[in-house]
C-alpha cells in the first residue's frame, strides 16, 4: 500500500499520485511549536517588559516552554518515512529548503531557554548542592541528587548578592533575545507552509505572521490552563494540611493569587486573539476578492466541504465563544478553564484546517481528497500517524513538565526573580 | 594576546574564510558540469497521437519496479471528455495502465458517470510524466539535498539519503511525486535514467506504438525533437508556477489540468 492511501478518499478528478501525505503529525508539529513559542513570549513579558503582574506566570511558562521544546520536533520524527535518517538534516542541510534551517533555529532557541533557566535556577541548584556536599553518610538517593545538582551548577557556587544581580541582567538579555528567536522558530514553521507555491491554500506571505499570532494565543492558553490545574492541586494539598515547606499560603491566599494572575494573563490572550483572527479574516477576504484561478476550488472547500471545521469549530467554538467568555465581566476560574480549553481547541482546528484543508483539494483544481484519521491502529504506520500518535505527542509535555518541576521548582514564590 | 591584536586576527580570519568560500562558490563543480554538458534532456508529447492504450504505463511500471497493482505511477494518462453542456469530465483510473476500455468516467468513491456518445463535444488523452523542470521546486525544498538536478537537467532522487518528509511531494505543482511503496522514499519519473545514460530510449517511449512520446536533447539543433520545439507551436503545463517545465506538448487543449 502506498503511504497515505489508507486515510485518503479521492473524489472526482485527482492525479493518481496525490494523497494526503501530510497528516495528523504535521498538524501536531505547528501546534506544538506554537505552544513552545507562545509560552516563551508569555514568560518574556515579565522578564523583558517588566509586566509585574505576570511574575508568577513567567517562571512557570518558561519551564513549561522548556518541556514543550523537547516534544516539538517529535511529530516530524514520527512523520518521517525514515526517522533515523532525520539526522541527515544536520549532516547535509540543504539551505534552499525551509526545513533545513530547523536544526539551527531549534538548537539556538533551545540554548537560549536552557541558559535562561540556568540563570534563574542557579541559586536553587547551589542551595541544594552545598548542604548535600557537607552531609556525611549520604543515602543512595542523596548521592544521586547531589551528583545531579552538582552538575547543574556547572561548577559555579558564587551566590553573592552581586553575582545574583548580574544573573538578573543576563536573564533579561536572554529573554529579550529569545523573543525574536521564538517568533522566528514559529514564524518559520509558518514559512514552511506559506512558501509551498504548489498549494493554493498555503501560499500566502501572511502565513508566518498568522502562525506567530495563533502560536502566542495557544501558548498563553496552555500556560493558563496548566497554571490553574496546578494551583487547584495545591489548594487541595493545603486544605489536606499536607503542606510542603515551600507552600506557606492558605487556600484563600492561593485563590487570590490565582485569580489575579489569570485575569492579567487573559488580557494578553485576548489581545493576541484579536490579532490572529484579524489576519486570518484578512487572508480569507483577500482570496475571495482577488479570486484567482484557484479560488473556485478553494471556495468550495472553505464554504462547502470544510464549513463546519472552519466556521463552526475554529472561528465559532474556538474563537468567538472564548472571546465572549473572557470579555464578560466577573471572570471566574471555571469560566477561564472552559475558555482556555476552547482557545486551544480553536488553534488546533486552525492548524488542522491549514494542513488537512490544504490537501482537501487536488492539484487539478477539479477533485477533492477526504482525510480519515486512523483511530484504531492496525500497524505501526496507522498508530504513529493516527489518533494514538497524536495523543502521545500531546501528553508528552505534561509528563516532561512533571519531571522538570523536580529540578526547576516552579512554585517557590518567595525567592523568585 | 591584546584585545586589539585579537580583533585584527579575527578580521583577517573572516576575510580569508570569506574569500575561500567565494572561490568555492565560483567553481561549483555542478555548475561547471552543467555549463559544459552538451545535453539538455527534454520530452515531447503529441497529445493527438495518444490513444490511451496504457502500454507506456505498463512498460514504465515494470521497468522501474513500481508495484504493478499499486495506484501510483511515475507516468500516467489522463482522459478528458468535454460535453456539449460545457462541462469537463476527466479521470485517470489506475494511472491509465489498463487503457480506457469503459466509456464511464471515474468519479472516485466507487461512483461512475456514463456519458452518452451524442452529448460528447470532444474527447482526448493526455500522457503526463515528470517535467524535469529547469527551476525545480522539489529540489529547492528538499531539506537534505537528496533530490538534485543532474547536469543534463534530469531531476534525480537518492534513495539512500531521502528521509521521507514528503516536502518535495507537496512542492511539486504537477503531482508527479509519491512515496515508493517498497522503498518508502520519494519517487518520481527520471526519464529512465538508467536507460538513457546508456543511449537507450525510455521505457515509455519504447512502448508507445503511435510515437506520441519522444525524448530529445534541446542542446542538439539537429535533434528532431528540438526542431519541433524550435519551429512548431508547443505548450507546457502550468507554466504560471515558474518552474520552467521541460516536457513540451503539441496539440494540447486548454482544458488540460
Amino acid at each position: 500500500m502506498v503511504h497515505g492511501e489508507v486515510w485518503t478518499i479521492k473524489e472526482l478528478f485527482v492525479y493518481p499520485n496525490e494523497f494526503i501525505y501530510w497528516s495528523i503529525q504535521i498538524v501536531m508539529y505547528p501546534f506544538m511549536t506554537g505552544l513552545v513559542a507562545g509560552a516563551f513570549v508569555l514568560s518574556s513579558l515579565y522578564h523583558v517588559f517588566g509586566v509585574k503582574q505576570l511574575k508568577d506566570m513567567a517562571r512557570f511558562a518558561l519551564v513549561f516552554s522548556f518541556a514543550l521544546l523537547f516534544v516539538a520536533p517529535m511529530p516530524i520524527v514520527l512523520h518521517l518515512q525514515f526517522p533515523f535518517r532525520g539526522f541527515n538534516i544536520f549532516m547535509t542541510p540543504h539551505f534552499t529548503s525551509a526545513i533545513a534551517a530547523f536544526g539551527i533555529v531549534f538548537s539556538a532557541y533551545g540554548a537560549i531557554v536552557a541558559s535562561e533557566l540556568w540563570f534563574i535556577y542557579r541559586k536553587h541548584f547551589v542551595e541544594i548542592a552545598l548542604p548535600l556536599k557537607e552531609k556525611q553518610d549520604k543515602t543512595l538517593f542523596e548521592w544521586f541528587k547531589y551528583l545531579v545538582f552538582c552538575a547543574l551548577t556547572l561548577g559555579v557556587y558564587d551566590i553573592s548578592e552581586e553575582s545574583l544581580k548580574r544573573d538578573e541582567k543576563a536573564i533579561k538579555i536572554l529573554a529579550g533575545v529569545g523573543i525574536p528567536v521564538a517568533m522566528f522558530l514559529h514564524g518559520y514553521a509558518g514559512f514552511i507552509f506559506g512558501s509551498v507555491k504548489a498549494n493554493a491554500l498555503w501560499m500566502t506571505p501572511l502565513m508566518p505572521v498568522i502562525f506567530i499570532m495563533s502560536a502566542i494565543v495557544s501558548g498563553i492558553a496552555l500556560c493558563m490552563l496548566t497554571y490553574i490545574v496546578t494551583m487547584e492541586i495545591r489548594k487541595i494539598l493545603v486544605s489536606r494540611k499536607k503542606k510542603p515547606s515551600h507552600m506557606p499560603q492558605t487556600t484563600e491566599e492561593i485563590k487570590g493569587v490565582e485569580m489575579h494572575v489569570i485575569k492579567m494573563t487573559a488580557r494578553y490572550l485576548l489581545f493576541f486573539l484579536i490579532a490572529a483572527i484579524s489576519l486570518e479574516l484578512l487572508d480569507l477576504i483577500f482570496r475571495g476578492y482577488t479570486a484567482v484561478k484557484s479560488w473556485d476550488v478553494l471556495r468550495s472547500v472553505i464554504y462547502g466541504r470544510d464549513f463546519v471545521d472552519i466556521f463552526i469549530l475554529q472561528y465559532g467554538l474556538g474563537n468567538l465563544v472564548p472571546f465572549i467568555l473572557f470579555l464578560m465581566p466577573g471572570l471566574t476560574i471555571r469560566r477561564a478553564v472552559v475558555g482556555t480549553i476552547l482557545v486551544l481547541f480553536g488553534v488546533f482546528m486552525m492548524r488542522w484546517n491549514v494542513v488537512i484543508g490544504g490537501q482537501a483539494f487536488s492539484l487539478t483544481f477539479a477533485g477533492y481528497m477526504h482525510y480519515h484519521l486512523p483511530i484504531i491502529p492496525h500497524d505501526w504506520e496507522t498508530f504513529k500517524e493516527g489518533l494514538g500518535g497524536a495523543l502521545s505527542i500531546f501528553i508528552m509535555p505534561f509528563v516532561l513538565f512533571w519531571i522538570f518541576n523536580k529540578i526547576f521548582p516552579v512554585f517557590s514564590f518567595e525567592k523568585s526573580h | 594576546m591584546k584585545r586589539r591584536d585579537f580583533f585584527k586576527l579575527s578580521l583577517k580570519g573572516v576575510i580569508t574564510a570569506g574569500l575561500a568560500k567565494g572561490l568555492f562558490e565560483l567553481v561549483k563543480p555542478e555548475h561547471i558540469l552543467a555549463s559544459t554538458s552538451n545535453i539538455r534532456r527534454v520530452f515531447l508529447i503529441d497529445a493527438q497521437e495518444c490513444c490511451g492504450c496504457g502500454l507506456c504505463i505498463k512498460a514504465c511500471k515494470l521497468e522501474n519496479e513500481i508495484p504493478y497493482e499499486s495506484s501510483v505511477s511515475r507516468t500516467w494518462i489522463e482522459r478528458y471528455v468535454l460535453t456539449k453542456d460545457g462541462k469537463v469530465h476527466a479521470d485517470a483510473t489506475n494511472a491509465g495502465k489498463d487503457g480506457f476500455t469503459s466509456t464511464k468516467i471515474d468519479l472516485g468513491m466507487g461512483k461512475y458517470k456514463d456519458i452518452k456518445k451524442e452529448d460528447i463535444k470532444k474527447a482526448f488523452f493526455v500522457p503526463k510524466l515528470c517535467n524535469q523542470c529547469e527551476n525545480p521546486s522539489c529540489v529547492q525544498v528538499c531539506p537534505v539535498g537528496a533530490t538534485y538536478q543532474a547536469a543534463d537537467g534530469v531531476v534525480l532522487v537518492d534513495r539512500k539519503w531521502c528521509i521521507g518528509c514528503g516536502y518535495c511531494i507537496m512542492a511539486c505543482p504537477y503531482g508527479v511525486r509519491f512515496f515508493h511503496p517498497k522503498y518508502r522514499t520519494a519517487e518520481k519519473c527520471n526519464f529512465c535514467y538508467h536507460r538513457i545514460s546508456k543511449g537507450l530510449k525510455t521505457a515509455c517511449v519504447q512502448a508507445c506504438v503511435f510515437g506520441s512520446r519522444k525524448l530529445g536533447n534541446l542542446k542538439d539543433p539537429n535533434d528532431p525533437v528540438t526542431k519541433t520545439i524550435m519551429t512548431e507551436r508547443v505548450w507546457v503545463l502550468k507554466e504560471e508556477y515558474g518552474t520552467k517545465p521541460q516536457v513540451y506538448y503539441t496539440n494540447l487543449s486548454m482544458e488540460v489540468r
